[in-house]
């Protein structure tokens, strides 16, 4: 079994940039087995080829735009996904759509995958998210940890961890 | 009557461009290109500590963050005049050669190659034949009949799921298209195998930055990757060997496919190498330091004007700092008059499309008042004129596969055209290769002698103003991140990155920019369907996937077309 948990997201660009956040709290908060791996991808593409091929979990997790209110978390499964990417949903995501299809052509696709997007309020240039995508970053994490769990993965705070050891 | 088509991408990393087309007779007459979102990037480094300016700046693009942030640890080690230990710049520049090969195959294979190559003609190709083809030409061990047969095999399933993922946006079947079927099928094969061998390089930006994408490994003043042999975790000899068999693999790819294809492709389309030009004059900066001073350079800089050669011997040269001016006279920016980037203000005016006034967020560069073309062509030109022995070599390569493909050598005023470009990547390509042999030769002896210095602390004084200019020639040519240090933070900072001068708007005399001259007289068989024109803005390698929008007289939109 092997996971990746990846962020995708301008850190310069306001909103753009929660799903790094997510990856970096899930990472700094979480005691998590060596089978999941979890990796702030920025805005890359065709980078990220060899870390996303032959997973059999992707969790990605986004800013998309669905026409929600800023601030909506969304859960979008499988086939659901690259339809979704080809919507161009936010601005760095023909590149992840890249990929995937051109894992498709390797025969690497991902077995599972899974997206956590979070709607953004602005894209403007800055490094801060606003207050209404600040305050969902919580449940959005909580999303991708239950996601693991689903998949019995142990995801232990580090509190915790730090307690027992 | 004339036509316009309106070329409007949406992309989501260099800036968004667009391109505005005038045709009459089946050719362009006029030509504008359009940056269409505000940068502006720079503003959020300021009151920065400079020494942190490098992490931040790489995330203003998704491709060339390591490039960024190269050219940002130069830029403030030029202001406060240190020197790199020679560990440190082996280092970077390993880092430097990987990341650009990697850009130029995934340009040439993912990005640009579906321009010049039927997926569906493929499938009419015999496999013996096309293996036949390549005999002589390339030692390639997948180039065989039974791998190519396997290639038609796949592409004829996917053809007939009616999922053709990401081959569905092609030209299938356009008038332009007449490569034979055996190589559109080599193509494909090759295609799909680039897919794998790019890894190599992403891998060996992996193994020294610690991370990719977004290297964790700079520092101003070196790098912090500790070095010793004997000890796990570190730099050591087991990491170096593993560094070095991707380097190896990665060079069987570049010189038996990348380049073989290159000379093919170019081979069956003569005519792409009279047309596409894009300036009269071409600009590269010398690259690969390997002295603490950066001082001494495995590859040539220069600056060519109307064909008389000036050579760049150092990063700097007073002479390349003090002529690069950017002129806002056809952008949104209030001062119209071009100003050095130190000096540089950022101040929107925007006042809509204007034809005849302005029309764009990029600015125009300019060195010495003139409109430069930079890139991977500008590099050749310029090394070939410096006699660099290495790009001699592969060049003379190039052009004797060109002669025994078509019987007639390649003359180097044929490089001042669209598939020019090309040609340049692939032999930046297969050069950068060689130096990451001798880099890593270099690197691996220089530990050899007991030197395990990798940084030197930077000292940035407390008070008052220090100035700082860092170049790096990146993938899309030449590259520089302009800082002002005050009272110990960033007062300052400009990037003049190469889009800028190759997509910018007319300059200050009202001329062309490289995108709009290379334009003019390319032929439009299908303005519904306009590759011509996508080839040549590919060629310059603007790593965007854009929509084309097709606007007849009245303005109402005929079409639309999605390009990679």
């Amino acid at each position: 079994m092997s996971i990746l948990v990846l962020g995708i997201g301008n850190l310069l660009l306001g909103d753009e940039a929660i799903g790094v956040r997510i990856v970096e709290a899930l990472e700094q908060r979480y005691l998590l087995p060596p089978h999941v791996e979890v990796l702030d991808g920025g805005t890359s593409g065709m980078d990220l080829l060899d870390v996303m091929a032959n997973r059999d979990h992707l969790i990605v997790a986004d800013a998309v735009l669905t026409g929600d209110e800023p601030g909506s978390v969304v859960m979008l499964h499988d086939d659901e996904i690259p339809a979704m990417f080809t919507r161009k949903v936010s601005p760095h995501q023909i590149g992840l759509a890249d990929v995937l299809m051109a894992l498709r052509l390797t025969g690497e696709f991902p077995a599972r995958l899974t997206l956590v997007g979070v709607v953004p309020q602005t894209l403007e240039p800055g490094i801060a998210l606003s207050s209404v995508v600040q305050q969902v970053l919580e449940p959005a994490l909580q999303q991708i940890v239950a996601a693991l769990k689903q998949e019995g993965v142990k995801v232990i705070p580090l509190e915790v961890a730090d307690a027992n050891a | 009557m004339s036509q316009r088509i309106t070329i409007d991408p949406v992309t989501r990393i260099e800036g968004h461009l667009r391109i505005d087309c005038e045709i009459e007779q089946g050719k362009v007459v006029k030509a504008w290109s359009s940056g269409t979102m505000w940068r502006g990037m720079e503003e959020i480094v300021k009151g920065n500590d400079p020494r942190d300016a490098w992490m931040i700046v790489q995330r203003i693009c998704g491709v060339c963050t390591t490039i960024h942030a190269l050219a940002s640890v130069r830029a403030v080690e030029n202001a406060l005049g240190m020197e790199v230990p020679v560990n440190a710049q082996y280092i970077r520049n390993i880092i430097a050669a990987a990341h650009s090969i990697h850009d130029h195959i995934v340009h040439f294979y993912q990005l640009s190659a579906l321009d010049w190559v039927d997926v569906t003609s493929a499938l009419k190709a015999d496999p013996q034949k096309a293996a036949q083809m390549l005999n002589g030409l390339s030692e390639w061990p997948l180039n065989s009949a039974a791998e190519f047969l396997a290639v038609q095999n796949k592409i004829k399933a996917l053809v007939e799921s009616g999922q053709l993922g990401i081959f569905a946006n092609g030209y299938w079947g356009h008038p332009a298209m007449t490569l034979p079927p055996e190589v559109n099928l080599i193509a494909v094969a090759h295609y799909l195998q680039a897919l794998e061998c790019q890894r190599d390089a992403n891998r060996i930006v992996a193994v020294l930055g610690g991370k990719t994408p977004h290297i964790q490994n700079l520092a101003v003043g070196g790098v912090a990757n500790p070095i010793n042999l004997d000890s796990p975790g570190v730099l050591n000899l087991e990491r170096l060997m593993y560094l070095k068999s991707f380097i190896d693999k990665l060079g069987d790819f570049i010189e038996q496919v990348y380049l073989v294809d290159t000379a093919i492709i170019a081979a069956h389309y003569p005519q792409w190498l009279t047309m596409g030009k894009g300036a009269d004059c071409y600009l590269c900066v010398p690259e690969l330091p390997t002295d603490r001073k950066s001082e001494h350079y495995l590859l040539p800089g220069g600056y060519m004007e109307n064909g008389q050669f000036r050579p760049i011997t150092t990063q700097h040269d007073k002479y390349l700092q003090q002529g690069i001016e950017e002129s806002g006279k056809h952008a949104w920016y209030q001062d119209d008059k071009p100003l050095a980037p130190w000096e540089g203000l950022t101040r929107p005016n925007y006042t809509g499309w204007q034809e005849d006034g302005k029309y764009s967020w990029v600015k125009a560069p300019t060195f010495y008042g003139k409109t430069v073309e930079m890139g991977p062509l500008a590099w050749l030109l310029c090394s070939l004129q410096a006699g660099h022995q290495p790009t001699q070599q592969v060049f003379g390569q190039f052009a004797s596969m060109m002669k025994t493909l078509t019987g007639e050598a390649v003359r180097t005023e044929q490089l001042e055209s669209t598939l020019g470009r090309v040609v340049g990547r692939t032999v930046h390509a297969c050069v950068l290769h060689q130096t990451l042999s001798q880099q890593w030769q270099a690197l691996v002896t220089n530990i050899g002698t007991g030197d395990h210095e990798t940084f030197i602390p930077p000292n940035i004084p407390a008070t008052g103003e220090i100035r700082g200019v860092g170049f790096i020639e990146a993938p899309r040519g030449a590259l520089s991140h302009w800082v002002v240090i005050k009272d110990g933070k960033i007062a300052n900072y400009q990037a003049v990155v190469p889009s800028t001068w190759n997509a910018g708007p007319r300059n200050f005399n009202d001329e062309p920019g490289p995108y709009e001259r290379a334009l003019v007289g390319t032929p439009v068989s299908d303005p519904a369907k306009p590759l011509e024109v996508v080839r040549t803005i590919h060629s310059f390698d603007p790593c965007m996937s854009c929509a084309v929008h097709i606007v007849d007289a009245t303005g109402g939109e005929v079409s639309r077309v999605k390009v990679m």
